[in-house]
């Protein structure tokens, strides 16, 4: 049973991730990175942690996947634009293909470091009773983590303090 | 239970993609959403590890880089806008002047 649900999410992600990279049209990218997320969502419920999985839906395919179709509705582009003729050849169809041999080396490379990682290379510490109590999440966040905790509120400030002085109109 | 192995790979493979979709669009925003697909990749790996340690840390690291993701997509997303206004194009291959 696991290991089904894991291979259906685990296809999902990766078909739905190929097609955002695939698609021309950016409003179908945003829609299927949200199935992305879903899946990645089923993935952290078999990982026992309900908790991200729920937070991943909400700000991630809730929040930040909004943000995104609103620009891509207030910009209005739907096509990707041709080549230029005066770009240099490096980045036409010659780029296209050494930016695929590139990804495609590195997936290799990736995958082949992945399958190689075992359990004995971590030191298994004394562990919590369960990873999936946001009890224990809310506890090791609001004292371990506090001081990472507030800086991320200033970062936030700060982030959006700058989006609304770079997307402001200039007045001349 | 599924091998730790088994994340890790999906997680290296969507992590490809992402570079695939940097390397290879162009266009700002669904570059912007190829680093989405990377950070979802870490955030899954983060939370794997953690889970076979069982640690809540992997989750707690999945937070913040949640937040930095926001923050990050907030002010890309208001280059983007402003980037547009000057340039009508979300080629990133028209942006290549510091200053005009």
């Amino acid at each position: 049973m696991g290991y089904y649900a894991f291979y259906v999410f685990a296809v999902v992600a990766v078909v739905a991730s190929l097609l955002v990279v695939g698609q021309k049209n950016p409003m179908h990218s945003v829609m299927l990175l949200i199935t992305s997320f879903g899946a990645l969502a089923g993935l952290y419920v078999l990982l026992d942690a309900p908790f991200t999985a729920v937070t991943q839906i909400i700000v991630y395919a809730g929040a930040i996947m909004v943000l995104f179709l609103f620009v891509v509705m207030l910009l209005n582009v739907p096509r990707e634009e041709p080549v230029p003729a005066h770009v240099s050849s490096l980045l036409g169809p010659t780029g296209m293909r050494i930016g695929v041999v590139l990804s495609v080396v590195l997936a290799i490379e990736v995958v082949w470091a992945m399958t190689r990682v075992g359990a004995g290379w971590f030191n298994q510490g004394p562990g919590t009773a369960s990873v999936s109590s946001v009890r224990l999440i809310g506890t090791a966040l609001f004292t371990r983590h506090a001081f990472a905790f507030e800086a991320t509120s200033v970062l936030i400030l700060v982030a959006m303090i700058g989006a609304v002085v770079l997307a402001r109109k200039e007045h001349h | 239970m599924v091998p730790l192995n088994h994340y890790l790979v999906l997680s290296g493979l969507l992590f490809s993609i992402g570079t695939a979709g940097v390397f290879l669009r162009r266009n700002l925003i669904t570059v912007l959403l190829s680093i989405e697909i990377m950070l979802n990749a870490v955030n899954l790996t983060f939370v794997a590890v953690g889970r076979y340690l069982n640690t809540v840390d992997g989750q707690i690291i999945t937070f913040f880089v949640m937040t930095v993701a926001a923050a990050e997509a907030a002010v890309g997303l208001a280059l983007v806008i402003a980037l547009f206004r000057h340039r009508e194009t979300l080629n990133p291959d028209a942006f290549t002047a510091l200053k005009w």
